[in-house]
């Protein structure tokens, strides 16, 4: 087998002790960025990444995607002790976490959300292990119009499976487009939409959105909210956590079903939050006893834990091998490959076969050292949540401010951080999807390149999306999830004139 | 925003909804505009500039006047954007960290910070001076530590700075 001869140099990469230490490093920060309001896995990496510039990638994309792993612990920690999710995807693990902490069980809530989140991300870790190469040599025949495809498959799948409204999907998604088409067009040398602006030339950067949409947004709505600490606390002993081992042994049915659903929804770009909810759904509905939901089962913790990792992990697959990210954390650390030199997609998997198998094996150990390391300290991530809100809100606010100025050493981005940020908070509070606006930021240049390759090819006929099979049942899937919601508002319509004209015949 | 005929003490969602909703028609007519005149059509060598982004602001237009109209078509229903209160405490962070951006701009990062980890804790939290004092200088130092002497990635500096001779 190829692939484990791959794995194996790859863990030999990952396992000299400068990488370790990285490692190590990268978790901890993460589970603090997890833990702390304002702070997420998207802009935790986004302020750090500057930092990474001068380090070897190798070891700077293992810190940032350990940065991601540990963030996705720490948001359970907040959600089971404090009822306060940390992070979006830890929202679902709030609804039997707390009550299980206030019935004193925290410990075993905690235990069963680390293992969880672990199970989670080793499943979709072995499913990037195996399925990466296959998809990167399928990969490798595509053209600019299959790459399009692809591209219209990510975009028009969140129009057919957000929650939000459709309108407002399209909007924030063509804004990050738009954003992404400003300043220097790189094929034609034409400047666009720069209107004079000097400070526009070189076009918005992603990084900068992010920290502002997520961070000082974040921070905005959490002070609307106004912050009341009350905290559980926790002590995880030896013998909880095999306990608590044993009763998760039966629930192997329960693990398999929420890996499943997470893999599915981290691969088409749903996201760890969707994933985390569809999971705790679904279990309370195959339960016997769905009642009991919401008033702290362990399995109510389980399912959107696993779910949440298993897709946070698994949104890495396409951003590996086709450069699409699943997630905004995803679009971060691809923004990073392009920034150290690397080109996301199949070639990598030819060209930088150390990076990638050292990535991937980090993956597996990274996971490992972060249980270990979760399991170890929560009493003191839980006594960082008790320093009130007035002195961790202006350090957060610090932090941000330094990560956007250090992208580009400037003072401009600072301030565009602060009108993402009041952007961020409306459009949380208006129901505008983040993701989406995050995604075509990042990716609106490849996108447009590969449309105009496409339209070079084809003499500007839009009929080469279906010139070949394989290009042409993708752009079909993606029409068909474009018009998915479409289809809901033809039902209500009819379902509404067939209730008018029951009614009117009486 | 502050109709006071949406009693008194929450704000209603239709006016932040309208708003936003016309702020990204008019982001899209700058796309249009400019997309034209960098030329939307096909040139010799393929596409021009402007080909990709009109359709994009045809498509940012066209979805964010469905939402105006969806929202001005339903306006006599009121929807609670934020309790008043709120939106007083969200001003309460703004505010000062607007002046805070400008701060940095004029004294450097570390000075700035000083004054806003200072004013936050005081003001809100109601900390003592010590407290204050030992956070507002500690976490700018441990900054200056970090950025400038271990990653030495410079970061804005103000007049402070250039009198002790460290910018």
């Amino acid at each position: 087998m190829d692939e484990i001869q791959s794995l194996m140099m790859g863990f030999g990469i990952a396992m000299s002790w400068q990488n370790l230490g990285f490692m190590l490093i990268g978790i901890t920060l993460g589970v603090l960025i997890g833990v702390l309001p304002g702070l997420g896995g998207a802009n935790g990496v986004a302020i750090l990444l500057p930092l990474t510039f001068s380090m070897n990638p190798t070891s700077a994309i293992i810190m940032l995607s350990c940065i991601y792993w540990g963030a996705l612990f720490g948001g359970a920690i907040t959600s089971i002790l404090f009822n306060i999710p940390g992070e979006p995807w830890s929202v679902a693990t709030t609804f039997d976490g707390y009550p299980m902490a206030q019935q004193g069980r925290a410990a075993q809530a905690l235990t069963a959300a680390f293992t969880s989140s672990f199970i989670g991300a080793i499943f979709a870790v072995l499913l990037i292990t195996f399925l990466a190469p296959l998809l990167a040599k399928f990969a490798l025949k595509f053209g600019p119009p299959e790459f399009f495809a692809v591209q219209l498959l990510t975009f028009c799948s969140f129009v057919g499976m957000s929650k939000e409204p459709p309108a407002k999907t399209i909007a924030a998604m063509m804004l990050g487009f738009a954003l992404a088409a400003v300043g220097l067009d790189a094929v034609t040398g034409t400047l666009r939409m720069t209107y004079g602006v000097p400070e526009l030339l070189k076009g918005f950067d992603f990084l900068i959105a992010v920290i502002g949409l997520f961070g000082i947004g974040e921070i905005l709505l959490t002070m609307e909210e106004g912050l009341s600490f009350k905290g559980k606390s926790a002590k995880i002993s030896f013998k909880v956590v095999w306990q608590t081992w044993g009763e998760l042994l039966k629930h192997w049915k329960l693990f398999l079903r929420s890996v499943a659903v997470g893999c599915w929804m981290g691969i088409t770009p749903g996201g760890a939050t969707p994933a985390s909810f569809m999971s705790y759904g679904m279990a309370r509905r195959m339960s016997k006893d769905p009642d009991s939901f919401g008033k702290g089962r362990i399995e109510g913790v389980v399912a959107p834990e696993t779910a949440a990792h298993a897709a946070g992990t698994a949104a890495l697959l396409p951003m590996l091998t086709l450069g699409i990210p699943g997630s905004p954390t995803a679009a971060v650390l691809l923004g990073g490959l392009l920034i150290w030199g690397l080109q996301p997609g199949p070639m990598l998997f030819i060209e930088q076969k150390d990076f990638v198998w050292g990535l991937i094996a980090s993956m597996y150990i990274g996971n490992i050292v972060g249980l270990i390391v979760v399991l170890t300290t929560v009493p003191w991530w839980a006594a960082i949540l008790r320093i009130p809100f007035s002195i961790i809100g202006p350090v957060i606010i610090v932090i941000c401010a330094i990560g956007a100025y250090t992208v580009h050493s400037s003072m401009f981005d600072v301030m565009l951080m602060l009108v993402f940020g009041v952007l961020g908070y409306l459009f949380k509070k208006l129901k505008y999807p983040m993701a989406p606006l995050v995604l075509a930021l990042v990716l609106g240049d490849m996108a447009e390149s590969s449309f105009r390759q496409s339209m070079l090819l084809s003499q500007g006929s839009l009929g080469i999306f279906w010139g070949s099979p394989l290009a042409g049942s993708i752009t079909t899937l993606a029409l068909v999830m474009l018009l998915w919601p479409l289809l809901g508002v033809l039902k209500d319509y009819y379902r509404a004139r067939e209730a008018t004209a029951a009614t009117q015949a009486r | 925003m502050n109709q006071p005929q949406e009693n008194g003490a929450a704000i209603g969602v239709r006016w932040p909804e309208l708003l936003v909703a016309l702020f990204l028609m008019a982001l899209a007519t700058l796309v249009l505009v400019d997309s034209v005149r960098v030329g939307i059509g096909w040139a010799d060598d393929g596409p021009q500039s402007g080909y990709f982004p009109f359709y994009i602001g045809i498509a940012l237009f066209a979805s964010s006047a469905w939402t105006a109209v969806k929202q001005l078509r339903r306006w006599g229903v009121v929807e609670v954007f934020a309790e008043r209160a709120q939106v007083a405490s969200v001003m309460a962070i703004l505010l000062p960290m607007t002046v805070y951006v400008a701060g940095i701009w004029l004294l450097g990062i570390y000075v700035a910070s000083l004054l806003l980890i200072g004013y936050f804790m005081i003001r809100h939290g109601k900390h003592g001076v010590a407290l204050t004092a030992a956070v507002g200088v500690g976490v700018p130092l441990f900054f200056y530590a970090v950025f400038e002497r271990w990653f030495l990635v410079p970061l804005p500096k103000g007049p402070l700075e250039v009198f002790i001779g460290i910018a």
